[in-house]
């Protein structure tokens, strides 16, 4: 077996990641299908205000302080969530992997340098400096996706970095090197597919992550204005806590389930690729 | 990390603090940064957006130097924050330092509190669930963990005020103290830890299960670890290799907690703050970024930077007094 074929063999047994698994494909679907599933249109304003779940059959979940159906919401919001959460971690996977192999393989001066900047990115505190650059820079969605994933590289950087420094010694490396291989091809043909499984790891934890980050910034008022959002649901929900809990009630729930069901993926991975390893990463 | 013995101990911690400075200048220049691209003119950075007066603004063009170089604005701009210069928040005509420092406190109120907290509770319930692995106790540790773990601090806070300041009336769901009646003395203290409560909560259910968590996979892995496997065949009581080895060991996870999670405590602390009206750093966070008052924003960024670069110098510290290399005797 590969080791790739270990990770599946040993997640597919652990009833909590299936579980994990399984909740964020149904999410998938329903952020896919959203227009299919939605009872209303997720902007559209009435004058049925504050109308409590089940109320009117129309709005089983109630409306806002607009009269906006919180369902559908709900299920637009999913897309908002899982985009970003997707696309960020994508991205600060990719910038992990670029830094944290160019620090490892090539060690030195570069190693040095660029470990100090990401001691750096791991000292300022991600959400205060993410509400700084989108309160700079407006919070449109590509914005938010390039903020959370270039402020969330330094957990993959750190390791991939450690994995390239006991890979390069390797005699297969070696002998890449002996054979006239460039240092492209060692580092992204040779090593990389290596150290896969534990990137996976941390990208999926990363996912929960970004998606709890934008959900803060939303409920800073910092999220996309012309799409509707978990974060920015809860936000508007904190000022009508007395008189709606459903506003605040359900797309919490969402948040959590989502983040839940990536967590437990991610903590499904990380014990079938290494039972003794624990990754620290993918914290809030 | 090697054992250290009290001079070399000394020797560590220097080193620490010298690794620290450019950490620090690395923190000043991203402040800078921020400053220079910020849409616009650097000004509106520095100064908000607000309609400030025609002279000061020509002092600020002065000051930081705008008419010139990038590489003498930065000397300008670091001189400028190593004096504790932060700026004037038009918002709230006081320095910004002044702003920021007045709120701190109660803040650090609030996550001390809830560091302490939350850290006694996770290690209770993180080595219990190791000591009975596989138990029930062990499985609801776990699944609280995860659950706790995957719930957004703002949206628990929002649950805590709905179930017992609404439905139940019994605590407070905004704001340091009651507005109505203005308590004296000891009552005044009472009806503060009144309104602390449900933020303590709301903030620390991420951290015990942080720590529940972490105390229990460290401790886990401890147990089976060869040292301990030969002092079971040694015939010491499991309880007491359970408090010998495993709370040293604990430490270690704890520490980390502390020091590398501190940020992550003020993102939290920042989103609970506004939940619950709690007059803070992170409340001023929210109302600077509604009245666009970038300087205030800006030196939080600052100050709350050198707060995590001392809390992890701190923690370091302690990390390497607290090695979980221990000898029986």
């Amino acid at each position: 077996m590969t080791e790739m074929q270990r990770m599946y063999y040993y997640f597919f047994r652990k009833r909590l990641a299936v579980f994990g698994l399984i909740l964020v494909l149904t999410l998938l679907l329903i952020a896919i299908f959203a227009p299919l599933i939605a009872p209303n249109n997720p902007h559209a304003v009435s004058r049925d205000r504050f109308l409590s779940p089940g109320e009117q059959q129309q709005y089983p979940l109630g409306t806002d302080n607009l009269g906006r159906c919180v369902l559908s919401g709900m299920i637009y919001g999913a897309r908002v969530s899982l985009f970003v959460g997707l696309a960020a971690a994508l991205t600060a996977t990719i910038s992990g992997i670029l830094v944290g192999a160019i620090s490892g393989y090539f060690g030195g001066v570069v190693d040095a340098i660029l470990m100090r900047i990401t001691e750096l990115f791991m000292t300022i505190p991600r959400f205060v400096l993410a509400l700084i650059v989108v309160a700079f820079f407006g919070s449109g969605l590509d914005r938010l996706i390039l903020v959370i994933g270039l402020l969330s590289w330094p957990g993959t950087a750190r390791l991939v970095r450690s994995e390239f420094l006991s890979h390069r010694r390797h005699p297969y490396v070696e002998s890449g090197r002996v054979s006239g291989m460039s240092h492209m091809r060692i580092i992204f043909g040779e090593i990389l597919p290596n150290i896969i499984p534990p990137v996976i790891v941390v990208a999926t934890l990363d996912v929960a992550t970004a998606i709890l980050l934008e959900a803060s910034l939303g409920f800073f008022g910092l999220g996309d204005p012309n799409l509707r959002s978990w974060g920015g649901m809860l936000s508007r929900a904190q000022s009508h806590i007395r008189t709606a809990w459903w506003m605040s009630v359900f797309p919490g729930s969402a948040i959590a389930l989502t983040v839940l069901g990536f967590n437990l993926i991610g903590d499904g991975l990380n014990e079938a690729t290494n039972p003794r390893l624990q990754v620290e990463s993918g914290t809030q | 990390m090697a054992s250290h013995a009290s001079g070399s101990l000394g020797r560590y911690a220097f080193s620490r603090i010298v690794q620290a400075v450019p950490l620090l200048f690395g923190v000043i220049i991203v402040n800078f940064l921020l400053i220079n691209v910020a849409p616009g003119d650097p000004v509106t950075a520095l100064i908000g957006d607000f309609p400030a007066p025609e002279e000061y603004i020509q002092t600020i063009r002065q000051q930081y130097g705008l008419d010139q170089g990038i590489g003498t604005r930065l000397i300008r701009y670091v001189a400028q924050v190593l004096r504790g210069d932060l700026g004037f928040s038009f918002h709230y005509r006081v320095p910004v330092l002044e702003l920021v420092t007045e709120r701190l406190g109660r803040t650090l109120l609030l996550m001390v509190i809830t560091i302490v907290y939350a850290t006694a509770i996770g290690l209770v319930l993180g080595i219990a669930a190791a000591r009975w692995k596989d138990s029930l106790l062990d499985k609801l540790a776990v699944g609280f963990a995860t659950v706790g773990y995957s719930i957004p601090v703002f949206w628990s806070g929002q649950i805590l005020i709905l179930l017992f300041a609404v439905r139940l009336g019994w605590l407070p769901s905004s704001g340091m103290q009651s507005t109505r009646i203005t308590y004296e003395g000891l009552a005044r203290i009472g009806d503060m830890a009144r309104h602390m409560i449900l933020p303590i909560l709301a903030l620390s259910l991420r951290y015990i299960a942080l720590t529940t968590r972490l105390t229990r996979s460290s401790l886990i892995e401890t147990l089976n670890s060869d040292f301990v496997i030969a002092a079971r065949a040694r015939g010491i009581k499991p309880t007491r290799i359970l408090w010998n080895h495993g709370l040293r060991a604990a430490a270690t996870p704890i520490i980390t907690i502390i020091g590398y999670h501190f940020t992550f405590i003020v993102a939290g602390s920042a989103l609970v703050e506004t939940v619950f009206a709690w007059p803070g750093v992170g409340r001023l966070m929210f109302e600077s970024i509604g009245a666009r008052d970038y300087p205030t924003l800006l030196g939080i960024l600052l100050i709350v930077s050198l707060a995590v670069i001392l809390v992890n110098l701190i923690t370091d510290i302690l990390y390497a007094l607290f090695d979980p290399r221990i000898t029986y005797d």
